[in-house]
């Protein structure tokens, strides 16, 4: 049979493998994530079920750092070795395997430890996006956390230990415009309105509209005609107390056309007036996290290695200052509501095209300090794309891993405060440290041969890491006997939860979309506990 | 443990098993009290415990990694679809060349070849077409299936495989856990039932969030947003004009029949000044696409793994009993304990009762059937026992019966031959079992007592 469709916009293949995905992220994100180069360092099951879930959704290049031969031991929890592996180069064997599951994924192995590549070769780790690492030893751990904080890298940190893993989020700076905020803000400004808005919704005379339209007028309409009512009786106010929303609900009822009878007629945009009687009465105000960012001195004291996110802050400043009065871009955006297809569309138009001459406007601002600047130009559609997000821009600002090895910093004084009244998942945190130095100090991980043996040893460790930070010894070896129990046992499906966890997390931040970990993630397998601490 | 049995330990791919090993083979202060560590754990795994898992999508392929490499070996997986491109984002065990064939048998010889050692069985068929004998033989059912009604069939089975003893109490061995997975974009939930103990499906029903439609007098007539006017074309326009002849239904994998929807959509898009039909979101309304991503299905998958194993080997206390995860803002978790319906239609050993009033017809309690939290039915078909003789109320899945009972929806309980205290025999697909239903008259109604 023909067929009776002539065009067939079909989508191509990419479009098609990564449909599931571009749901979440956009063609944006995607072409972010294909323009990204991930460094793993150390390809345990934990790496390899890290880069496992960065390499399906068609990251653009991964580099694995690991000098190690293949062991029998890596084999047993690690998906992506098999026993032929064994005798060969881990990372060369982990790339090989892994690069199957996205053929348009480029690889790199690397044959060095991390060590000397920054003793050799420091500027190797430049060109990364974001570098994953995890069995690094105290020394090495501090030395490339502070080498990629100084380079300005993104760096994850991780650890999976028995039932018991963390992940760590290095990132000096990371800006986020789209933040994909489960409940967003809806930006109506019933109690500011704009001239269009105000004209539109003053042509409406509720009481003369016919049965029909009445029905069918947005809600929008209702309560703004309420409030105008409500203010007869109450000039220059506006209703914010439980009382007044209630007379505003009571002018809402008495608007409501009523049968022959007298009851009611039900019409469900009278409900939804009611209802958003609750939520749609909050005035528009700039928001103090939004104050704070532009007003910050990245936003006030631009120099032309400014990034774009800070040009934005600082054009969006302008805007509230004049044109905006105050008040951020209008987000433009109508949420659905009960109302004829003339009525909303036309009201959707409206706020539509508000939005779009606030964003010309600060687009033509940032175009005026780019060429202030003599920097590089940024696009109307990033800016576009800013002002619709203005409501939920988000800054980390972090810390680096190294300054958890410094005694008496503020680091310190945040773990200790966790510990005064334990917080288990801490002591976690600092089990997994004891674990590390422990491997500094015996070259092996405690309970490696037998538990019982190693308990005084670590428990050492944690006396001495508990010291540094002003706390007091645990009053129980519990937790240490149980990281001894573990003996420096990777067990699969806790790297493979962290796995997940931390290619998720890079994602985020080769993206810059969705707020990422802030800073310190630690899971408890065995009490599936999560918890998130900011270092 | 006799030379015979470390044989076989050894044998599995000659891995050594040395990080599951000292989670087995050594106590600690967190552990299970009746665990006792012991080299004979690892070998239940290996060479005796079978797991269903049920699914062999994102959570399934994850699924059956996991657990070869925790040590299972008798791993049986079922799904009865076909590998497709837009799987392949995340379910790794599968390439471009494997599109068409199916799922389970796939990622069964992947594994298989993997891992040598594992014996990993593919059913491909769906899950109604594997009877009780089959879902007796295993020790745990892990799940990880897209589809709720699905998942309540299931459910539905392992509760109809409980035994009670004479005093009317669960005889445990009978009892089947089912760890249980679903993703939706970047969040998820992972739990434990503990069929005929702890919370089932069933009895959790409003943790699921209701299904997004669209009233149809506003597809019709008052169409605001792109999808209006896609659900327009689906469920009007498609019928009116069968483009593809009368005998084809629309299918939303068919890229001209897609093509076909989205130029109507935007049609009639433009016709009322709505932007933005893309063919997309054409698409995901057509087939109702979730969002999905490899990584939050291996966390989730992973989570369900450790329960698994959990179970089997006792090293560790069980969650208790859901976990719902968040990886949209940061990573956030939340276990909580889902509790129990007292009369769950699934996991109570008791007899269902519906309240109602006497005048009542038969289409208020197929409308209660659908509607009831506790219920929440698809197309229920009910009969009831008159005088020894079953009698077929209504019944919508076959056409002729539909026919021949339609009338009854509309008349009184009472004349169908129903009686306060009467019962009725419920079907659906959300269960395997015929589910009975005792009525009971609203007392505080004036009874019409014609019996």
């Amino acid at each position: 049979m023909a067929s009776p469709s002539p065009k067939s916009p079909e989508q191509n293949e990419k479009s098609k493998q990564y449909d599931r995905q571009l749901r979440l992220w956009g063609d944006h994100g995607q072409a972010a994530l294909e323009n990204g180069h991930i460094c793993l360092i150390n390809a345990n099951a934990l790496g390899t079920e890290i880069i496992k879930s960065i390499v399906l959704p068609g990251v653009g290049s991964v580099t694995i750092v690991d000098e190690k031969i293949v062991s029998e031991e890596d084999i047993d929890s690690n998906f992506f070795l098999e026993y032929s592996s064994k005798g060969s180069n881990r990372a060369s064997e982990a790339l090989r395997l892994l690069l199957e599951l996205n053929p348009a994924v480029q690889g790199h192995a690397v044959q060095e430890p991390p060590d000397q590549i920054l003793t050799e070769n420091p500027e190797f780790f430049k060109s990364f996006s974001v570098v994953i690492a995890s069995s690094l030893s105290e020394k090495t751990i501090q030395d490339l956390s502070q080498h990629l904080w100084d380079l300005n890298i993104p760096f994850i940190l991780c650890r999976s230990v028995g039932f018991l893993g963390s992940l760590r989020i290095q990132l000096k700076e990371h800006a986020i415009i789209e933040t994909h905020p489960d409940n967003e803000q809806v930006d109506l400004r019933l109690d500011v309105p704009f001239q269009s808005l105000a004209d539109y919704l003053n042509r409406f005379d509720i009481d003369s509209l016919d049965l029909k339209d009445h029905g069918h007028i947005p809600w929008i309409v209702i309560l703004y005609k309420a409030i105008q009512k409500w203010q007869i009786t109450n000039p220059n106010s506006w209703p914010m107390s439980r009382k007044e929303k209630n007379e505003i609900r009571v002018i809402i009822q008495e608007f409501i056309r009523k049968d022959e009878n007298g009851i009611p007629i039900n019409e469900e945009n009278f409900e939804e007036a009611l209802r958003a009687v609750n939520t749609a009465l909050l005035p528009t105000f700039l928001p103090v996290k939004i104050q704070e960012l532009i007003y910050s001195s990245s936003a006030t004291n631009l120099n032309k290695d400014s990034s774009p996110f800070w040009i934005m802050c600082s054009a969006l400043r302008g805007f509230i200052e004049a044109e905006g009065k105050g008040k951020l871009p209008l987000l433009g955006v109508l949420p659905d509501m009960t109302a004829s297809t003339e009525h909303y569309i036309k009201l959707q138009n409206i706020y539509r095209a508000q939005a779009a001459m606030d964003a010309e406007i600060v687009y033509r601002k940032v175009q005026q300090i780019v060429a202030q600047l003599h920097c590089e130009s940024i696009s109307e559609t990033d800016v576009k794309l800013f002002c619709r997000h203005t409501h939920d821009l988000y800054l980390i600002k972090g810390s680096c891993i190294a300054t958890e090895y410094q005694l008496g910093g503020p680091v310190a004084a945040y773990i200790s405060r966790y510990l005064e009244e334990p917080d288990v998942m801490m002591v976690h945190y600092i089990l997994l440290r004891a674990a590390e130095m422990f491997r500094s100090e015996h070259y092996r991980a405690p309970g490696d041969w037998e538990p019982e043996g190693d308990i005084t040893k670590l428990k050492i460790c944690v006396t001495k890491l508990l010291s540094d930070i002003s706390c007091s010894p645990f009053p129980k070896d519990d937790h240490i006997h149980e990281m001894c129990r573990y003996g420096g046992a990777e067990i699969h499906s806790v790297s493979a939860f962290l796995g997940g966890c931390v290619a998720h997390e890079a994602i985020k931040i080769v993206t810059k979309q969705y707020k990422p970990v802030n800073n310190m993630f630690i899971y408890d397998g065995s009490s599936t506990n999560t918890a998130t601490f900011t270092f | 443990m006799s030379s015979g049995e470390t044989q076989s330990v050894n044998d599995y791919q000659q891995r050594k098993w040395q990080h599951i090993r000292k989670l087995l083979e050594r106590s600690g202060p967190f552990c299970h009290p009746d665990f006792e560590p012991s080299p004979e754990i690892l070998d239940f795994i290996m060479s005796c415990c079978k797991v269903l898992i049920v699914g062999a999508g994102g959570l399934g392929c994850e699924l059956l990694k996991d657990l070869a490499l925790m040590g299972f070996r008798t791993i049986h997986i079922v799904d009865m679809d076909t590998i497709e491109l837009s799987n392949l984002n995340r379910q790794f065990l599968f390439r471009k060349t494997d599109i068409g064939l199916s799922k389970s048998k796939c990622a069964v010889e992947f594994v298989n070849k993997r891992i040598p050692g594992c014996k990993a069985v593919a059913h491909h068929c769906a899950i109604q077409d594997l009877d009780e004998g089959f879902y007796r033989q295993f020790h745990i059912v892990v799940c990880g299936l897209d589809s709720i009604v699905a998942r309540r069939w299931l459910n539905g089975m392992l509760m109809s495989l409980l035994q009670y003893n004479d005093d009317r109490s669960l005889d445990q061995s009978s009892v089947i856990p089912l760890v249980d997975g679903g993703t939706e974009g970047f969040k998820g939930n992972a739990r434990l039932i503990l069929p005929g103990m702890s919370a089932c499906i069933e009895c959790t029903l409003d943790l699921y969030p209701p299904q997004k439609t669209f009233p149809l007098c506003t597809i019709a007539n008052t169409p605001r947003l792109p999808e209006h006017c896609v659900e327009y074309v689906k469920v009007i326009q498609w019928a009116k004009e069968n483009p593809w002849g009368a005998t084809t239904q629309l299918d939303g994998d068919d890229p001209q029949h897609v093509a076909w929807v989205l130029e109507k959509a935007q049609e009639r898009a433009i016709k009322h000044g709505i932007t933005n039909v893309t063919y997309r979101l054409t698409q995901g309304v057509l087939k109702n696409i979730i969002p999905a991503v490899a990584s939050t299905n291996a966390a989730i998958a992973a989570a369900c793994a450790t329960e698994v194993f959990k179970l089997a080997t006792s090293c560790c206390t069980n969650m208790n009993n859901y976990m719902v995860l968040n990886m949209a803002d940061g990573v956030y978790s939340y276990t909580f304990n889902a509790e129990r319906r007292p009369d769950c239609v699934a996991c109570s050993n008791t007899t269902r009762v519906l309240e109602l009033e006497s005048n009542a017809t038969l289409q208020t309690i197929y409308d209660k059937l659908c509607e009831d939290q506790a219920y929440l039915m698809k197309s229920p078909g009910i009969t009831t026992v008159i005088n020894g003789r079953n009698k077929t109320l209504y019944m919508a899945s076959v056409k002729s019966i539909e026919e021949r009972t339609r009338d009854n929806l509309k008349k009184k309980i009472t004349e169908l031959g129903l009686f306060n205290g009467a019962e009725i025999l419920v079907a659906d697909v959300t269960t395997p079992n015929t589910i009975t239903i005792k009525l009971k008259f609203d007392e505080n109604i004036d009874v019409d007592m014609t019996r």
